[in-house]
């Protein structure tokens, strides 16, 4: 198959080979699971169960609310001892709203709705159960899968891409997810291509992972149109928009999705949690964590429940060798720094990176030397460092004009720079001001809507009192005059 | 453990000091065989203009400031100060050293606020400072006179020269730059040809380099080997060497087929001057060039067309140095006209549409 190339990108140490060959192992349940209500990106969810309330596994503890938004779902039986703040797993460490359950030990499901035959489900059906079991993106996007869904059945998608490129260092989560659950996998390809009708469905695998490209391309033989594509490995294979880019030769345009151009991208663990959510009516209550990094003691994947602690996950792999100088949630390209172990894996959480001072070879930031290895690493054909002098100097809108919106924060730039310039880190700051200003704008602009209703409506009124006033005078007048005559 | 960074949390492991430590390995190989040809005035040369560099540098760092030690350490001035040394006269004295160096830090980089800020290649804007101020110092060139040969200056004949500004036997000992002479002997309206064989020139010698010139610029052997070396490293891309050359290539080939009695070859203008060390070192340096290929092309084209014009039509026999400050004054300007297209845009910034 032709592949298409796209520019810019690096190739950091994969790392890989510390987990790449270790069978996922399942967790034990902790005794207490802490949920967040918020693991997507679109509104909060919604509690609607009570403290004290015992709930089963894969019970509904908050609907989701608005048009972009997922529920979350009890990892497992036991009793709501709180629902409250807990620090979110988020560099800030600010507290969201979470509902917190003591396990009672008997792991026991709730009866699951499962369809006699998936494959003669409705569209929306499909994508309503999708939505049910909250599945959002588990690549780390975290965009609920049923909104995506539901655009993709109006846009006519053409193409169906199953994201297994994996392109962060230290990560096999997906890699471990497409070779030991091949069958689950198809079954969820299955059943999205009844819900999208693609001409064309890739599962697309990065060519340092020639296990489960064999596995895979094994398992999907009876299928004539689905095809493994080994696609090469190249950071920022994963991102969506350039996985397009590399199967269909298209870009997806500036202010556009990719169902704009007929593609529909799923990361692979999220198709597996497809297929859980329609063929067993299964909540999205667990997922796979790469537990990786230089300064964990056992290296591996793990199958974790939603609202495990990173201290409990680190804890059943054995702990730390030595303390790592930056722990980190997801892949050390793009993920987060955790600020501590005392909170929550979410469903974006791909994994748990406890680096060693050596592997984040941290040093001084130096002045930029304009040696433009930014420009031609940048994936986005942007020019991070103008955007970095711009923002360094205020100009919110010269950065824009070298592509601050169009930034997917790969940290390319950042990576391959030698004055260690945390470029990520400016562009991060610039978004939010610029949201700042948007907001403030927005707010500007409703301040003075209102301000121009009221008075339209005091003006109203006053004209009404008058007219008013001005009958009764009439009125009056007229009674006089017919007195007098 | 708390620490508000974000990602990426792992690097590509060149740094600032590494690039430059890179660059002068490449220039090692010229640069020894510079001071072994010429012998220790330009050796004396080559110390003196690095060390007035470094110093100008922790002075400039410290009056403004700065912390002087991680600057001083990238390699920086290190590197000005011994790009400035290679394309002085090897046995110029003691003071074109010394002002070479401070000029092209305090004025070619510092006053516009340090590394990473300077508009002009601080050693370029030296060289034709100097060659401006002071034409007859800079124009002294001397044959080869291997360091340890018979009528090598010993060391403490280098002092005079370098310090004392008294060259012993000048006429005997120096000799008119191909360039100039060429230059020279052309309005005196002698024809190529002939003036080539009268002033021995030999191929061979400008490609290996046994020929008087600057102190690091005679062979063009040695640089193209610290050019592909740098080439091989990812310090350099082709662009810049491989359109600057190649443009100098196109004019020279052009007008020397119209007329080879009054436009030398091919072969003169890439192997003799600065024009190979320039096309790899200096075009190159990072802060004054463009920053995209189709920019650094565009810049190298500028600067191989101007050094030609100069060189043939102009009024001093060497250019390059001239037309690298000219581009460099350009490439704000091509970097403005040639940004990478951004992805899912088209080059005007709107959105693309959407295709099916």
């Amino acid at each position: 198959m032709k592949l298409f190339h796209f520019r810019g990108g690096v190739h950091p140490e994969a790392n890989k080979h510390h987990t790449a060959h270790k069978t996922i192992r399942v967790m034990p349940m902790p005794k207490m699971l802490y949920v967040p209500l918020q693991q997507h990106v679109g509104a909060a969810a919604e509690p609607q169960v009570e403290i004290g309330q015992h709930v089963l596994k894969g019970q509904l503890l908050a609907h989701s609310q608005g048009n972009i938004s997922a529920p979350v779902h009890a990892p497992t039986s036991g009793t709501v001892v709180a629902i409250g703040e807990f620090s979110a797993p988020h560099p800030s460490g600010l507290p969201v709203r979470t509902i917190t359950i003591e396990a009672d030990g008997e792991d026991r499901w709730i009866e699951c709705n499962t369809p006699a035959d998936p494959f003669e489900l409705d569209p929306a059906e499909i994508s309503t159960r999708v939505g049910a079991a909250g599945v959002v993106g588990m690549g780390g996007a975290t965009f609920p899968a049923a909104v995506k869904l539901r655009l993709g059945m109006r846009s006519d998608i053409h193409t169906f891409i199953v994201n297994g490129g994996e392109c962060e260092p230290y990560l096999t989560c997906d890699d471990r997810l497409m070779r030991e659950r091949s069958i689950e996998l198809i079954d969820g390809i299955r059943i999205v291509m009844r819900a999208l009708q693609p001409k064309n469905t890739y599962i697309a695998i990065e060519d340092n992972k020639p296990e489960a490209i064999a596995i895979l391309t094994e398992a999907c033989q009876p299928y004539d149109n689905i095809t493994v594509v080994p696609v090469p490995a190249q950071y920022p294979m994963g991102s969506a928009q350039h996985m397009i880019t590399t199967i269909t030769g298209v870009e997806v345009p500036a202010d556009g999705r990719s169902a704009d151009v007929g593609v529909l991208v799923h990361n692979v663990g999220t198709v597996v949690a497809i297929h859980k959510a329609v063929r067993h009516g299964q909540a999205l209550i667990s997922r796979i964590v790469t537990v990786g990094g230089g300064a964990m003691t056992e290296p591996q994947n793990v199958e974790v429940p939603i609202g495990a602690l990173l201290s409990d996950v680190i804890e059943f792999c054995g702990g730390f060798k030595e303390k790592p100088a930056r722990l980190v949630m997801g892949g050390p390209m793009m993920g987060l720094v955790m600020p501590s172990l005392d909170v929550p894996v979410v469903k974006g959480t791909s994994g748990i990176i406890g680096l060693t001072l050596d592997e984040i070879t941290p040093k001084p930031t130096m002045p930029c030397i304009r040696c433009a290895s930014c420009v031609d690493a940048c994936p986005s054909g942007l020019v991070p460092l103008e955007m970095a002098s711009n923002i360094r100097s205020g100009e919110l809108e010269g950065a824009i004009k070298f592509g601050l919106v169009d930034c997917i924060a790969c940290g390319c730039c950042a990576y391959v720079c030698p004055s260690q310039i945390p470029l990520v880190q400016y562009f991060n700051y610039a978004k939010d001001e610029l949201a700042a200003q948007q907001r403030a704008k927005h707010k500007a602009e409703e301040t003075r809507k209102l301000v121009e209703t009221r008075k339209q409506r005091l003006d109203a009124e006053i004209a009404a009192r008058a007219a008013a006033a001005a009958a009764r005078k009439a009125a009056k007048a007229q009674k006089a005059s017919e007195a007098s005559a | 453990m708390s620490n508000l960074v974000s990602g990426p949390h792992t690097h590509a492991r060149p740094t600032v000091p590494w690039i430059m430590g890179q660059v002068m390995l490449a220039l090692v190989p010229t640069t020894l065989f510079g001071i072994y040809l010429f012998g220790f005035p330009a050796l004396n040369l080559f110390v003196l203009t690095i060390l007035t560099a470094v110093f100008a540098e922790a002075a400039g760092l410290a009056m403004m400031g700065r912390p002087v030690r991680p600057f001083l350490f990238d390699g920086s001035a290190i590197l000005t100060g011994w790009l400035v040394a290679l394309t002085l006269p090897p046995w110029a004295p003691w003071w074109i050293a010394v002002m070479g160096g401070l000029f092209s830090i305090v004025i070619g980089k510092q006053v516009f606020g340090g590394i990473g800020q300077n508009v002009f290649n601080p050693a370029m804007l030296a060289r034709v400072m100097l060659l401006v101020a002071f034409p007859l110092q800079m124009t002294t060139w001397i044959n080869p006179i291997p360091m340890f040969s018979a009528n090598a200056p010993s060391f403490m004949d280098s002092l005079a020269i370098t310090f004392g500004g008294t060259i012993p036997h000048l006429d005997a000992v120096s000799s008119a730059s191909l360039l100039g002479n060429l230059k020279t002997e052309l309005t005196l309206g002698h024809k190529v040809p002939e003036i080539l064989i009268h002033s021995h020139y030999s191929i061979w010698e400008a490609f290996n380099g046994w020929t008087s010139g600057s102190l690091g610029e005679t062979s063009a052997l040695l640089i193209l080997l610290g050019g592909l070396y740098l080439l091989f490293r990812k310090i350099i891309t082709w662009h810049i060497p491989v359109s600057m050359l190649g443009s100098a290539f196109v004019w020279a080939l052009v007008f020397n087929l119209i007329n080879p009695d009054r436009y030398e070859g091919v072969d003169f203008h890439l192997l003799n001057g600065g024009m190979i060390l320039t096309a790899f070192f200096i075009a190159t340096d990072y802060v004054t060039s463009p920053a995209t290929p189709v920019g650094k092309i565009i810049f190298g084209i500028g600067c191989g067309t101007i050094a030609y014009v100069i060189r043939t039509w102009g009024a001093f026999p060497e250019g390059v140095g001239f037309a690298v400050l000219i581009m460099n004054a350009l490439s704000p300007l091509i970097d403005h006209y040639t940004r990478p297209r951004i992805y899912g845009r088209l080059r005007s910034g709107a959105p693309i549409e959407a295709s099916k």
